[in-house]
C-alpha cells in the first residue's frame, strides 16, 4: 500500500492514504445508513398516549344487580369483571386474561370465570385453577356505598 | 387480423428481440410420471394469488380503515354494493383455498424431496411466501374489525410477546401501542395491502425464474424402476392448457363456495365483550390454538405458553433449513427420515385441527 516503486516502504508507522481515505467514505456511508435508519426506526415505535389514571369507577346499583351472574366494566381503558357471587359477595377483577390477554366471562353453569379462547378457568377469589393460565387474576376492591357499587385499585 | 399480429409482433421484436424467449417457450418441456400431478398445485397457487390481487383491489374502492368504519364499510359492501357480497365472499374463500394449496404444493415438494440441490433458493423463497400468505391471512382477518377478528388478533399478538427479549418491542410495533386498538387496525392494513403484496411480488418472481430455469424437479424414484424412460410434454401449449383447464375449475369452486357459503361478518368489535365462547381461530392455526390450549401453565421454571410457541418456531425453523440439513437427499439417497418427520407433521396437523374444529 504505502509502498513507492521499488517497494519501499513510505512513511512508516503512519496510516497509508488510501487506507485513510476508506475509513474515511467507510464512516461516512455508515453514519448516513445511520441516520437514514434512525428516524425510520423511531417512527415505527408508537407514541405513548397519555393514559388517563383511573383510580376509581362507579358500576352501577348493586341492587340492580342479579345475585350470581358477571358484568364486564370500564375501567379507564381497561376491562375489569364485576361479579354478584351466589352468596351474594361483590367481587372485582382484571378482565385480561392472563393467558393470552383474552377477556374473560362469568359462567354461571361453572360458578368461575372463564376464558373462551383457551378454556382457562379462574375460581371467585382469581386464582387460576384450570387450563393454561399462569397467574391469577388481579384483584379490585369492591365497595358499596347508598347501593351504588364502587371499584377501586387494591393498593 | 393477422397481419397486425403480425406487424404488432415484429414491431415488439425489432425492439426487444423475443426470438430467445420464443425459442425458450418452444424447448420448455415438464417431465411426465406418476406424480405429475403434483405440478399443478404451484400454478394454482398462483391463480388463487391473481384472484386475491384482484378482488382485493375491487374491495379497496369502498372498504374504510378505522375502528369507527371498518365494520360498516364491510356491511356496506356486503349490502348495498352490487355483487359486493361476491367479491368480499371470493376473497375470503380464495384466502382460505390459497393457504390450503400452498400447503399442499409444499407437502409435495417436501415429500418429492425437490428443495434438494440446486433448489435451495426455490424452497426458501416459497417457504417466505408461506409464511407471507400466513401473515396475509392474520392482518386480513382484522380487517372487518368484528368480534373473532378483535380477540384473533390480541392472542395471535400476545403471543409474539412472551417470546422472551425482542417479543414484547415486536408486539407494541404490530399493534402500534399496548393494546389492540385503531392503530392496530390501521397498522394491519397497511401491511395487508402494501407491505406483503409488495415483499410477496419479488419473492414470487424469484421462485418463478428459478422455476424457468432450472425445470421442474423430477423424483429420484423414476430414475431407479427399471425400464424407464423420460417422458415429457411440452409446457406450450399442452401443459399450459391443462393448467389453464384446472385454473377454470378451481374458479368454478370458489364461484360455488361464494354463492352457497357467503362469507359472514359477525358481530361488531367491542373491546368491552367478554370474548365469545366457541371462539377460534382460521383453521391453519387451528393446530397450534389446540396445542396451546393442552399446555399446562407451568412446566418446571418456565411459562407454559412460553414453552409451547418457541418449540413451534423452531420446528418451524428446521422446516425452512430443510436444504441444508437433510445431506442424504442432497447426495441422491433415499432418506426415509424425511417422511416419517413429514407423516408425523401431517397426521399431527389433522388430528389436531379436527379436534380444535369439534370442541
Amino acid at each position: 500500500m504505502n509502498k513507492d516503486i521499488s517497494g519501499k516502504e513510505q512513511f512508516p508507522g503512519t496510516i497509508p492514504r488510501r487506507d485513510f481515505l476508506k475509513y474515511i467514505f467507510g464512516g461516512s456511508l455508515l453514519a448516513w445508513a445511520l441516520s437514514v435508519l434512525y428516524p425510520i426506526l423511531a417512527y415505527l415505535k408508537p407514541p405513548k398516549q397519555p393514559e388517563v389514571e383511573v383510580n376509581s369507577v362507579k358500576a352501577g346499583k348493586a341492587s340492580a344487580m342479579e345475585k350470581d351472574s358477571g358484568t364486564i366494566v370500564k375501567f379507564g381503558n381497561k376491562p375489569v369483571i364485576l361479579v354478584h357471587t351466589a352468596s351474594g359477595e361483590f367481587k372485582a377483577f382484571s378482565a385480561t386474561c392472563t393467558h393470552l390477554d383474552c377477556t374473560v366471562q362469568y359462567r354461571k353453569d361453572m360458578g368461575l370465570i372463564w376464558c373462551a379462547c383457551h378454556n382457562g378457568r379462574y375460581d371467585l377469589t382469581g386464582r387460576n385453577v384450570a387450563g393454561p393460565p399462569p397467574k391469577p387474576l388481579i384483584e379490585y376492591r369492591v365497595l358499596i356505598q347508598n347501593d351504588e357499587i364502587l371499584i377501586s385499585k387494591n393498593t | 387480423m393477422k397481419s397486425y399480429f403480425t406487424k404488432f409482433y415484429n414491431w415488439i421484436d425489432g425492439r426487444v428481440d423475443l426470438s430467445d424467449l420464443v425459442e425458450f417457450m418452444g424447448k420448455k418441456y415438464v417431465p411426465v410420471h406418476s406424480h405429475s400431478m403434483w405440478y399443478y398445485f404451484g400454478g394454482v397457487s398462483l391463480f388463487l394469488f391473481i384472484i386475491q390481487v384482484i378482488t382485493g383491489i375491487l374491495l379497496l374502492l369502498y372498504y374504510k380503515g378505522g375502528p369507527d368504519l371498518a365494520f360498516e364499510s364491510i356491511q356496506f359492501i356486503m349490502s348495498k354494493v352490487q355483487f359486493g357480497w361476491l367479491i368480499r365472499s371470493i376473497h375470503s374463500w380464495a384466502a382460505n383455498l390459497f393457504i390450503l394449496s400452498a400447503m399442499i404444493h409444499m407437502f409435495s415438494v417436501y415429500f418429492e424431496k425437490a428443495y434438494r440441490r440446486p433448489r435451495e433458493i426455490t424452497w426458501l423463497t416459497g417457504m417466505f411466501m408461506f409464511f407471507l400468505a400466513l401473515g396475509f391471512g392474520f392482518s386480513g382477518y382484522l380487517l372487518p374489525w368484528n368480534e373473532l377478528a378483535f380477540f384473533a388478533t390480541k392472542v395471535g399478538t400476545d403471543i409474539v410477546g412472551v417470546i422472551p427479549l425482542i417479543g414484547k418491542p415486536i408486539m407494541i410495533f404490530l399493534r402500534g401501542g399496548e393494546d389492540v386498538t385503531g392503530a392496530t387496525l390501521s397498522r394491519m392494513f397497511g401491511f395487508h395491502i402494501a407491505v406483503f403484496p409488495g415483499i410477496f411480488t419479488v419473492l414470487l418472481g424469484i421462485h418463478l425464474l428459478l422455476v424457468q430455469r432450472q425445470g421442474m424437479s423430477e423424483p429420484f424414484r423414476t430414475i431407479e424402476e427399471p425400464g424407464w424412460e423420460k417422458k415429457t410434454m411440452p409446457f406450450f401449449p399442452n401443459f399450459l392448457l391443462r393448467d389453464l383447464l384446472l385454473w377454470l375449475i378451481v374458479l368454478n369452486i370458489i364461484a360455488i363456495l361464494a354463492v352457497f357459503f357467503p362469507w359472514e361478518l359477525g358481530k361488531k368489535a367491542d373491546a368491552f365483550a367478554p370474548a365469545p365462547a366457541g371462539i377460534k381461530p382460521e383453521w391453519y392455526f387451528l393446530f397450534m390454538f389446540q396445542t396451546l390450549k393442552y399446555i399446562p401453565g407451568k412446566i418446571g421454571f418456565f411459562d407454559g405458553e412460553v414453552l409451547g410457541i418457541m418449540l413451534f418456531s423452531f420446528a418451524g425453523l428446521a422446516w425452512l433449513v430443510i436444504p441444508f440439513w437433510d445431506r442424504k437427499s442432497q447426495r441422491g439417497e433415499k432418506n426415509r427420515l424425511i417422511n416419517y418427520i413429514g407423516i408425523f407433521v401431517i397426521i399431527y396437523i389433522i388430528i389436531l385441527t379436527i379436534i380444535g374444529w369439534i370442541f
